[in-house]
């Protein structure tokens, strides 16, 4: 069927989004809508001494300024990180008190420290700027280096040495023993840079109180609606869950920024109570640099030892991870059991250890972005491959294939069990598809022209659908995190799909309506995808993790498992015949071979009319379920990437770029390129060109376009996306996600393939051509001379 | 950004007494660094005076080599104008790289020479061209105008009319742009002109826009980029921030300046 699971149609959504017709939060317009504008800290660390308002009281179109002393007399709660980690001796983590306006003291700069809410976002910017904060700054620690120092400025009294916890996992004295026998060890030390999110569009939210009904209406730009609403109602006391509705309309890109709940969703809602107004905001892209999650920012001691004949016999990463100012909502899970569980890799491992060490810092908070922990591991993982390779004068291909897991079930030493994989087979459709062999040809060819080719290959493994609830709760997790769907089918046959996945560029009012579509064999028009209202959608947990493919459509599929029983046996009893018997396409549901036969709509027609069902059946056609995966999900992939570089600049090209992932089955393989593309954009742009910089004082210094560099088209090549799929063996269709690979997989391969042209291992992300040329200059081996 | 009072200009004396009558006022030419600091409140003139259809400050004339580019005229007519390119195509070509096509069809050579950012492209042009910056009130050349980081011989108020130069014999700009807002990290401007060979650099100096001796002196003794081997400026006189330091953007001066010659030998 040319619309069903495997058929690249085109995007439903497109047609609003191509032609400006999206529904975004900001083009909501209530009436007796007010704005809200912030007022931020310059600060890095200080003492709030006070704030004087009167000023901006006064000033045209202002409605109020309100500020954290009121917030906390209202009884709004603390901002709070939903994973509890413990530490190595067992004590719980040091999770410091997040007032969504801050109260005492700032933390980094961009901290709210008040709201003014005004007749138009002019006038409350305006006044915002006349509230007069007095500050008594503090020492600053604005790095992982300065927070950990000895004397270093204590940034939450609760947290000793600014540790938030010191956490390993593995085997310790196994892995020291096996690195103490080791044949050759490789010992590097790692940064993996911290990275501004970035979404196209900027946060924002629109809320509103309705007091005859003492009801909330809060529209924001989240990737999880019903979580947005859940915390905010037990966690911050706004407003108890049934009375509040929590809307996620359309939404231009997440990369887990839009995971969190932040302080402006919560002093919207607050604010609507204390003015009675609708009360607006949208960040400007200033805002969204200061007040958006970071991502990444680890650095990391690694040591990888292998035997004589080049096996891996154990591997020891210590990694401390900066957390920013606060913990934001799923920050303590990100250095832990998101990356320090994927450290096994592709390969075969006997023994590993991991500690990591986390620490607040006076820079905006720092959380899950694209991969989440996976993309850490994964650079970790390949960095310390392909330079063992190097040192042991191996080729870094036959090197990983002698260490690949060839049999699934694998249990790694660090949690994750593989249910299966080709790995070999991705590496080999990847080396022919990028002419690995013909490299050297290219690499002369390039040096003729006074260039520097280089060559990286990754072989990455993450984990998709974080799952089973019962798991992640034993190692933490505040909630279940599985997926609830809901499959109606209408009088007339056509189906509406309510899922908790949240789509913010993903596609699934497309993907999600394929599945559907071939399972009862009807057009792809006939289903309504509907998500992000927490008035329409029962529950769910949203979208992030890669995990509205695996967990979001098992959901809907095991709703249609419900569906198609009760559909089997009303079409059985109208046309007297087994239930088994039956197919659904072409829009009936029929007897092979004989003239038996319902159309789609018929079926659905007699559900609701009820006048002849079978006997004891309920009217009506609709079913709900709840999915809990049984495992997580492993996609994997082989990435090449080649590089020239221009020695008397520096100046990386990445030339070509070939991917060969293994995604289980795919539902839609256009969008699923899309997402790979998107992908590794994202991952040559951490590579290469992103960085989010604070100085010493904890100002941002890469705080705008001017200085952030963000990837653009000319900076990546066409690439090369193949598949090589092995049916993930845990979940009812076999999907196993997509929708970070690209981010995961792409910077060791950048990373290796510039350290290879460039004969210098020492270069940390991103590699600027300022970074790349010293790095030649240094290596003493380059054309650095023009 | 804040609310302001916009004026529109029909000639240059009427932008001057326009803005005389302003509390805060500021011209607008192409707007692409004013409106930006407008947007983010960093900037926030009383009134704007736009400039930018004054019909006496647009267009290119040249006559014979001799080229007069109004102040109005953006980029993109810099980059597309025939005659000039006929007489001086390294101009044209530095126009058409500098940003985007949206700011090359706003932005101004008037703008960009008395807004002097140290990584604009076209103070590097003006050094090497030994251009006259023409105002409503008075002549200065080039070498007199660019005096600091954002700074210029211009008064308050002062408005640039024209820009004047004789069109060298040969002559090649070099960019390396910055990753991040695509200004230049360095841009090198060669000129060989009647009376020698003049270099601009722009993007790399602490002090903005400026002409390495060393490589002129070099360039006039023999106008090839082998001239350049051994010279190069001083990286502690070099800019140096998170895309670079000194001793990076001294690298690319001697770089950019050996392809700039390269380009027009």
């Amino acid at each position: 069927m040319s619309e069903g699971i495997g058929a690249p149609v085109k995007r439903k959504e497109d047609k609003r989004f191509i032609t400006g017709k999206g529904k975004y939060t900001d083009d909501i317009r209530m009436e007796n809508q007010a704005y809200a504008a912030f007022v931020r800290s310059p600060h890095a660390h200080a003492h709030i001494q006070g704030i004087e308002a009167s000023a901006a009281e006064g000033m045209s179109g202002v409605i109020a300024v309100l500020t954290g002393a009121q917030l906390t007399d209202d009884g709004i709660g603390n901002l709070i990180c939903g994973w509890a980690i413990s530490s190595k001796d067992g004590s719980p983590m040091n999770m410091g008190a997040w007032s969504a306006l801050a109260t005492g003291k700032v933390r980094y700069v961009g901290d709210a420290v008040a709201v003014v809410i005004a007749e138009s976002k002019d006038e409350a910017q305006a006044a915002a700027e006349a509230v007069e904060v007095s500050y008594s700054e503090l020492p600053v620690a604005a790095s992982i280096a300065a927070a950990l120092a000895d004397g270093a400025p204590e940034i939450h009294e609760n947290a000793p040495g600014n540790v938030i916890y010191d956490w390993e996992l593995g085997d310790g004295d196994a892995t020291e023993a096996a690195l103490a026998g080791a044949a050759h060890v490789t010992e590097m030390d790692i940064t993996n840079n911290r990275l501004a999110p970035n979404a196209m569009e900027p946060r924002s939210a629109v809320a509103t109180y309705d007091d005859a009904e003492d009801h909330y209406t809060l529209y924001s730009t989240s990737q999880n609606p019903h979580v947005a609403r859940l915390v905010l109602s037990a966690f911050y006391q706004v407003a108890p869950e049934h009375k509040l509705r929590v809307i996620a309309p359309d939404v231009g890109g997440g990369f887990g920024s839009k995971i969190y709940i932040y302080p402006e969703e919560i002093v919207c809602l607050w604010a609507s109570m204390k003015t009675r107004r609708s009360v607006k905001w949208t960040a400007e892209r200033t805002e969204s640099f200061l007040t958006d999650a970071h991502g990444r920012d680890h650095v990391t001691r690694a040591r990888m030892g292998f035997d004589a004949d080049g096996r891996i016999v154990g591997f020891k990463v210590s990694t401390k991870a900066n957390f920013g100012a606060y913990m934001s909502l799923f920050s303590s899970a990100v250095p832990t059991y998101l990356y320090a569980t994927l450290l096994s890799g592709t390969y075969d491992i006997p023994a590993i250890h991991c500690e990591v060490l986390a620490c607040y810092t006076n820079t905006v908070p720092v959380d899950a972005y694209r991969g989440a922990g996976r993309p850490e591991a994964s650079f970790v993982v390949e960095r310390l491959m392909e330079t063992a390779a190097r040192e042991m004068g191996k080729d870094p291909a036959e090197l990983r294939r002698a260490n690949f897991v060839r049999e699934f079930p694998y249990q790694t030493q660090v949690i994750m069990n593989y249910d299966s994989g080709d790995f070999e087979g991705n590496m080999n459709q990847a080396m022919e598809a990028a002419d690995w062999a013909g490299f050297a040809a290219r690499k002369a060819e390039a040096a003729n022209r006074g260039k520097l080719r280089g060559v990286g290959m990754a072989c990455y493994i993450e984990a998709c659908g974080i799952a089973p609830s019962a798991a992640v709760g034993s190692l933490g997790a505040g909630v279940g995190l599985w997926e609830s769907a809901e499959v109606r089918v209408n009088p007339v046959g056509t189906i509406e799909v309510l899922t908790g996945s949240h789509s913010h560029g993903q596609g699934h009012e497309t993907t999600f309506a394929q599945v559907v579509a071939e399972r009862f064999g009807v057009p792809l028009d006939s289903i309504q995808i509907v998500h992000g209202d927490t008035d329409k959608v029962q529950f769910g947990m949203g979208t992030y993790g890669s995990r509205s493919g695996p967990v979001g459509i098992s959901a809907i599929v095991k709703a249609c498992d419900k569906v198609e029983v009760k559909v089997r046996k009303i079409a059985a009893h109208l046309l007297e015949c087994d239930p088994d018997e039956l197919v659904m396409e072409d829009s009936q549901v029929k007897v092979p071979g004989t003239n038996k036969a319902l159309g789609w709509h018929e079926v659905g027609l007699a559900a609701y009319t009820a006048h002849n069902l079978p006997a004891d059946m309920e009217p009506g056609l609709k079913e709900g379920a709840f999915y809990d995966p049984e495992n997580f999900t492993f996609p994997m992939g082989c990435f090449i990437a080649e590089v020239e570089i221009d020695p008397g600049t520096g100046k990386t090209d990445v030339v070509k770029f070939v991917a060969s992932d293994d995604f289980g089955v795919i539902i839609n393989p256009m969008i699923v390129e899309g997402q790979v593309h998107g992908g590794i954009a994202q991952g040559v742009g951490q590579a290469l060109l992103e960085e989010m910089v604070y100085d010493e004082s904890g100002q941002p210094v890469s705080g705008s376009y001017m200085d952030y560099t963000m990837p653009r088209a000319e900076d990546v090549p066409s690439f090369v996306v193949e598949h090589h799929n092995t049916r993930c063996a845990t979940n009812p269709l076999g999907i196993k996600g997509c929708g970070e690979a690209g981010a995961i997989g792409s910077p060791p391969a950048v990373i290796n393939a510039i350290t290879d042209a460039i004969g210098n291992n020492d270069i940390s992300m991103p590699a600027t051509s300022a970074k790349v040329w010293a790095a030649i200059r240094a290596s003493g081996t380059g054309m650095a001379a023009e | 950004m804040h609310s302001l009072n916009y004026h529109k200009a029909s000639n240059a004396s009427e932008a001057a007494r326009l803005l005389s009558g302003t509390e805060d006022g500021k011209f607008l030419a192409g707007g692409q660094t004013l409106i930006p600091a407008m947007k983010t409140r960093l900037a926030a003139p009383s009134d704007l005076v736009d400039v930018s259809g004054a019909a006496d400050l647009r267009g290119i004339k040249v006559s014979g080599r001799e080229v007069t580019i109004g102040a109005a005229t953006t980029h993109a007519e810099v980059a597309a104008n025939g005659e000039l390119r006929g007489v001086c195509p390294s101009i044209c070509d530095m126009a058409a790289n500098i940003g985007d096509p949206a700011v090359r069809h706003r932005g101004t050579i008037g703008g960009s020479v008395a807004n002097n950012d140290p990584a604009a492209d076209y103070p590097a042009a003006m050094l090497a061209l030994k251009a006259t910056i023409k105002t409503v009130s008075r002549e200065i050349a080039a070498d007199e105008f660019f005096v600091g980081l954002f700074e210029t011989a211009l008064d308050d108020d002062e408005l640039i009319t024209s820009i004047g130069f004789t069109a060298p014999a040969a002559g090649a700009y070099a960019k390396f742009p910055n990753p991040a807002s695509r200004y230049a990290m360095c841009g090198v401007f060669v000129a060989k002109g009647d009376d020698g060979v003049r270099v601009g650099v722009t993007g790399a100096g602490a002090d903005g826009a400026f002409r390495p001796a060393d490589f002129e002196a070099a360039l006039d003794g023999e106008f090839s980029a082998k001239a350049l081997d051994g010279i190069s400026v001083k990286a502690e006189e070099m800019l140096s921030d998170i895309h670079g330091d000194g001793v990076y953007r001294a690298n690319l001066v001697s770089v950019m300046a050996r392809r700039a010659v390269a380009a027009a030998s």
